[in-house]
This record gives C-alpha cells, sequence and structure tokens, in this order.
C-alpha cells in the first residue's frame, strides 16, 4: 500500500481475512446461483439436446448481438465449452448503425437501438468464421436483409461455407426496413421461410419470433408449416425511456429494444405459447442470466436457450449455467436434459413426451 | 492473468459531498493498466442497477487499484455506500489508452471535472512531468489538488465561477496558455478528458492551431470488451468501439 494516496490510512481496518471476503462473494453471486467449475462428473451427465439435424452438446446458446463474433469472449470464456454461439446479425452489406447514445439502462433490464451495425457477409467470411471454426462448437449465423431475395443470397453463401445454421431475424425493432415487415406480417413470413428453406436444404433454419404481435401461437404455426426446423424467442420488446431533466429520449433512436431480466417472465409465457403450439423444437431466450433461469425455461418447453444480456453482467454466464445445469440433473438424480424440457406440471399439457 | 476478478474494498474515502476516492484490493493476479484504461465496476447483487459502470483508474499500485468517482445515478450511489471489506467483480483493463507522444512532442495535459481521474496516470509516468490545465464548476469540485502538486506538474486551475484559480473554461484557459510568448516553438501534443462539450471545444482549437492531440471519451456501455457495439461514436473512419478501439481517440478522428 506504499505511496497509496489515502489520508485515512491510520484508520483503515484490518485487512478482512479470506473467508469473510469469500462470504461476501457469495452473496454477489445470486445472479449466478450456481458458481461451480466443470468436473469430470459433469461430463458424464447427458446435456445433450437436438434442434432439428443440429446436436448441441449442451442447451446454452450465446444470443445474438451480444456475444460478437465469439472472439471478444475468448479472454473469459472456453468458447469450446459451449452449445452453440449465435453471431451478431449479418446483412450483405456493412451496416452502420445508429447514432449515440445506442444504449441505456432501466429497472432490472436495458434498452438498445444498435440498428444492426455489422462488418457484413464478406467482412465477416474473411475475418470472423475462420476464427469461430477454431472451436468445437456449433456456428448458428443470424441473418437480416431488406428482401427475399437478400435473404435467400445471405443464406446461399453461409451455408455453402458450412455454417452449422441459420438464424432469420426477423424480428429487429431498430431498423427502419426490412426486418420486422417479415416479423409481424405472417404471409411474407411465410414467403420468406419457404424461399430460404429451399436454398439451404439440410442445413437447420431458426426463425426468430417477434414478441411484437397478437399471437405467438399464430406466428409459431406460421413458421413450422412453411419449413422452419426451428423457432427462437423471444428478441428484444420495443421501449422507450425518458430523461426527465432534458426531457430527452434517452437513445438517439428515441426507442430500442429492452432486454435482460425485467422481460424474463413474458418471454417465458411466450416460449412455453410456441411450445404448446408447434412440434419443432422452440429455443428460449429473455432475460437468462443463471441456470434457474435456463431451467425455468427448458421446463416451459425450451429445447435450448440462448443467453444474451446475461453475458454483459457476468461474461462467464453461459459456462456457469452449463455446469450449473449438470449440477441440477446431478442434484435431481435425473439422466439427460431431455427429461426435463416441456416437464412444467399442473397444466393441462404439462409434459409433451414429443421433445 | 484474469480480465475479470473479484476485489474487495480497502477503502472508500469521502472527498466532499459528490466525489469520492475508492480504493480496491484485486483477489486474483491481473495485469497491468496503462494510462487512460478502464475497468467495469460491478458492485450489488441485485439486478437494479443491472449493468457494471466503467471507470478509468486513477492510479495503480502493487496492491490495490484506485477510482476516483462522482455521484451521478444508481450505480454510483450504490458505491458509495461501499465499505471496507465489501467484495466485489471487476472487468479490466479495457480498452485503447494514451498513446505516447512522438519525440520532439512536449505534453499538455487538460482535465475538466472528473476527467482527472484519467489523465493522473499519464502524468504520473511521465519522468519529466508535463504541464496540466484542470478546471471545474467549482473550488469544491477541483480534487485530490495536494497530490497533483505533489506530482511537480505545472498546475493551472480554473472555475467557471471564479471560487478557484483563474477564472473561466479550460479552453480560455489553454488558448491564453498557446499564445503566451513561452509556448512559441514548442510542439505541443494535447491529452484531453472531460465533459463533451469542453472535448469538442479543445478538438476545434487543436485544428485551428494545427496541434495534434487526443481526446478520451465516454458513452454509455453495456459491456465494455467490444461485444454489444452500444458505445460506438462516429469517427472519419466509421463507428468506433468507446471501450475498445477507445476511449482514447485522435483528435482529428472525432465527428462531434
Ligand atoms: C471509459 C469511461 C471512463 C470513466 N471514468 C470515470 C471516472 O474515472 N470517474 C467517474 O466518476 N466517472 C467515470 N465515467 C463515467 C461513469 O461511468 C458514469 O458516471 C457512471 O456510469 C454513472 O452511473 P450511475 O449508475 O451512477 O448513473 P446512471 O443512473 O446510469 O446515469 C446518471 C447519469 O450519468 C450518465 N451516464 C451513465 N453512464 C455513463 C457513462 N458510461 N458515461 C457517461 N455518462 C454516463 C447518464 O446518462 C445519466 O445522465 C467514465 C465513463 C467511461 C465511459
Ligand atoms: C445489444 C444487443 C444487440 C442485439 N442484436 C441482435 C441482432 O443483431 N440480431 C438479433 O436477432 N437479436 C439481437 N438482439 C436480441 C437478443 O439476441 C435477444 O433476443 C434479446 O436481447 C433478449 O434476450 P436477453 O434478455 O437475454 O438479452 C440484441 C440484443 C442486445 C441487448
Ligand atoms: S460497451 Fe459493449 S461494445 Fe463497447
Amino acid at each position: 500500500m506504499k505511496g497509496l494516496y489515502c489520508p485515512l490510512a491510520h484508520s483503515r481496518p484490518d485487512i478482512h481475512r479470506d473467508s469473510e471476503v469469500n462470504s461476501v462473494f457469495d452473496s454477489i453471486q445470486i445472479r449466478s446461483r450456481t458458481i461451480q467449475s466443470l468436473t469430470t462428473t459433469d461430463y458424464s451427465m447427458d446435456l445433450s439436446v437436438n434442434i432439428g439435424k443440429l446436436k448441441l452438446k449442451n442447451p446454452v446458446m450465446t444470443a445474438s448481438g451480444t456475444f460478437g463474433y465469439g472472439e471478444e469472449y475468448a479472454d473469459f470464456v472456453d468458447l469450446n465449452l459451449l452449445g452453440g454461439i449465435v453471431v451478431k446479425g449479418i446483412s450483405l452489406k456493412p451496416m452502420e448503425g445508429n447514432p449515440a447514445p445506442r444504449i441505456c439502462e432501466t429497472p432490472c433490464g436495458m434498452l438498445n437501438a444498435i440498428g444492426l451495425q455489422n462488418v457484413g457477409l464478406k467482412t465477416f467470411l474473411r475475418d470472423k468464421l475462420p476464427y469461430l471454426r477454431n472451436f468445437d462448437t456449433k456456428i448458428v449465423v443470424n441473418i437480416l436483409g431488406n428482401s427475399v431475395q437478400e435473404y435467400v443470397r445471405l443464406a446461399k453463401t453461409l451455408v455453402d461455407t458450412g455454417v452449422d445454421g441459420i438464424e432469420l431475424n426477423v424480428s429487429c425493432p431498430n431498423v427502419k426496413k426490412g426486418g420486422m415487415t417479415f416479423g409481424i406480417d405472417p404471409r411474407s413470413l411465410a414467403k420468406l421461410i419457404t424461399a430460404v428453406k429451399r436454398t439451404v436444404s439440410s442445413t437447420v433454419l431458426i426463425t426468430k419470433l417477434s414478441p411484437n404481435v397478437s399471437s405467438i401461437p399464430d406466428f409459431s404455426r406460421v413458421a413450422e408449416d412453411a419449413g422452419s426446423d426451428a423457432i427462437s424467442l423471444i428478441n428484444t420488446i420495443p421501449a422507450l425511456s425518458i430523461d426527465t431533466e432534458t426531457w430527452k429520449p434517452r437513445l438517439a433512436n428515441v426507442t430500442g429494444g429492452l432486454s435482460g431480466p425485467a422481460i424474463k417472465p413474458i418471454a417465458l409465457r411466450m416460449v412455453w405459447e410456441a411450445s404448446q403450439a408447434v412440434s419443432i423444437p422452440v429455443i428460449g431466450i429473455g432475460g437468462i442470466t443463471n441456470a434457474l433461469d435456463a431451467l425455468e425455461f427448458l421446463l416451459a418447453g425450451a429445447s435450448a436457450v440462448q443467453v444474451g444480456t446475461g453475458n454483459f453482467l457476468n461474461p462467464k454466464a453461459t459456462i456457469e449455467i452449463i455446469s450449473g445445469l449438470a449440477a441440477y440433473l446431478r442434484r435431481k438424480n435425473i439422466q439427460t436434459i431431455g427429461d426435463i424440457i416441456g416437464g412444467m406440471k399442473g397444466t393441462k399439457s404439462g409434459h409433451n413426451p414429443d421433445h | 492473468m484474469y480480465k475479470i476478478f473479484k476485489a474487495k474494498v480497502i477503502d472508500n474515502l469521502p472527498l466532499n459531498k459528490k466525489n469520492y476516492l475508492l480504493t480496491i484490493e484485486p483477489l486474483d493476479p491481473i495485469s497491468e493498466p496503462s494510462p487512460g484504461q478502464f475497468y467495469m465496476v460491478g458492485t450489488g447483487n441485485s439486478f437494479d442497477p443491472l449493468l457494471k459502470r466503467p471507470f478509468s483508474y486513477f492510479r495503480k499500485t502493487a496492491q490495490a487499484i484506485q477510482f476516483l468517482y462522482t455521484v451521478k445515478g444508481k450505480g454510483t450511489a450504490q458505491m458509495k455506500a461501499l465499505k471496507p471489506g465489501d467484495g466485489m467483480q471487476v472487468i479490466g483493463p479495457l480498452g485503447t489508452g494514451y498513446p505516447k507522444p512522438p519525440k520532439g512532442y512536449i505534453p499538455l495535459l487538460i482535465a475538466g471535472g472528473i476527467g482527472i481521474a484519467s489523465l493522473f496516470s499519464l502524468a504520473e509516468c511521465f519522468t519529466k512531468k508535463p504541464s496540466l490545465i484542470y478546471g471545474s464548476r467549482c473550488k469544491d469540485d477541483l480534487l485530490i489538488l495536494n497530490e497533483l502538486e505533489k506530482l511537480g506538474s505545472e498546475l493551472i486551475t480554473c472555475t467557471d465561477d471564479c471560487s478557484f484559480g483563474r477564472e473561466g473554461m479550460v479552453t480560455d484557459v489553454l488558448t491564453n496558455f498557446l499564445d503566451s510568448p513561452s509556448s512559441k516553438g514548442t510542439s505541443y501534443m494535447i491529452y484531453a478528458c472531460g465533459p463533451k462539450p469542453m472535448l469538442a471545444a479543445i478538438s476545434q482549437i487543436a485544428l485551428d492551431k494545427h496541434i495534434k492531440g487526443y481526446v478520451s471519451l465516454e458513452e454509455n456501455m453495456a459491456c465494455g470488451f467490444g461485444a454489444c457495439l452500444g458505445c460506438s461514436v462516429k469517427t472519419g473512419k466509421g463507428y468506433k468501439r468507446v471501450c475498445k478501439e477507445g476511449p482514447v481517440f485522435p483528435i482529428e478522428d472525432i465527428v462531434w
């Protein structure tokens, strides 16, 4: 402590014993309740799940736009441990995104209006994808276009390079054109999915649904009927926050998408509704920060989950969730994670053995 | 070396009503920061506030990291309540700090308000201590003056309300400084940190007078390590992330 400016140095309490400090951390880590490192026994639990033809070693993926292109997390996470990585939405041409400020915090959540800033397909293929290919995990590319043709071109090029899955972003609330229009109009959604599915054929196609529709079951069925192999939900919820000093919106874009723990109960309800409506796998997204959150989504019928904002709170959230799930299975003496999926009790259609 | 680490609070010293000096001891091995870099600091165990907050390191010693902070909203209010022994989670060091001036250039540091937090470590690292222009709203907001004097820099202070040092804004003081006879023939390299309008004004002066330099920017941040693209600012070379390519940018790159 020598040389440190600290006028109260003489009255500084003694350094606490490690055990005391640890107990403080235990309370801090409520967010990720099951912090345990992966042990060999964890691997003996069967955490694998299937999203159509795509076999994930565990049900934990990253949500598009919150995990960069993977490399941003290499300091924190062994990417090999993840079930899958969904990369930031890619468009044909690079996109600049929206002016600042692009994010702000709201109670138990955050708003973002990034505006789909991305490097574009060409740079992604040249600079980003080769890096991701070094890891033993599934790579799903989230794509965004302004027309059916653009989506098809993106999907075709990506599938030709051998990515493991395509996630159709038809639900971004933060760009003027495209995206959302497909997400909220059943007929154009069906047209889009049919066209993309025709091009990607055997590669898994996931449609990411907008929460901004009147009926999640209806849109889920549209996706299933049009040939989507799976659906993922939810994307962020359009929202607003105002600075009462300046009377201005807190985001330059005025509105933004709400994410984080604040949206979890809504997302959970929608995932449950979707999984009741369709027989294709459902991927649950929204406010997941720890293993118990992930379990709720699995119980509601999700075959896998994506972690978004949770990565910002704790860059290691994904791997802590994976070990937390394994610990849970062990504690409950459940052999495979599949036995949990759709297991919510006390509803007419609680357990869905189809999954 | 851990980029995300646990730390415990050693001391959380009030300097006045809204400014504090937090001293923490990292409990994991961490790497050395360089001036201008920052940390994402997480204090509570609730979801409100949700995200960690970015803070420049004020000083780093073998055992401790210090942050100089102003209480603004929820996050910093929670920081203010930290007591010795409390645990916290920190990510860092993050971002790109201040580059060394090329040979023949004399560094000139300009701090507005809490911007001093980021420039102090820079001032400390020069063997020949640079001049420092340091302005704030009022005398009470001029922090750690003792430390700055001990540092041995030529210190020029100013306050908007004339309660201490020279009268007026740092930009007035800067213009006078650059126009004074003693500055003739000197090639300065400006390093500035403070409120955005101040940085914009300094940049204009620098561009007008063909002086090179760097500014350290702030933007709201969600991740702090380049993943969310939430902190991007417009530059002449496209949008750049304050947390990764920044927070320090060449003056001529920023589109104000
Ligand atoms: C790289 C970097 C280094 C920083 N270093 C320091 C430092 O050394 N000392 C210090 O006191 N502060 C520093 N800041 C600013 C500090 O991060 C914010 O004051 C803090 O996040 C406010 O949190 P809050 O929860 O108290 O306020 P909030 O309730 O989140 O917001 C209160 C006010 O602060 C503004 N604000 C919120 N986050 C930021 C932000 N990231 N940058 C600027 N304004 C913000 C909001 O717009 C709002 O007006 C730094 C910011 C950045 C980006
Ligand atoms: C900063 C940020 C950027 C995002 N970018 C995308 C994107 O490019 N494509 C997409 O489909 N979803 C994007 N999303 C939505 C997330 O993938 C996820 O659906 C949503 O945040 C809800 O999950 P969460 O509460 O776990 O964050 C983004 C979310 C955030 C917070
Ligand atoms: S704060 Fe997330 S990219 Fe900068």
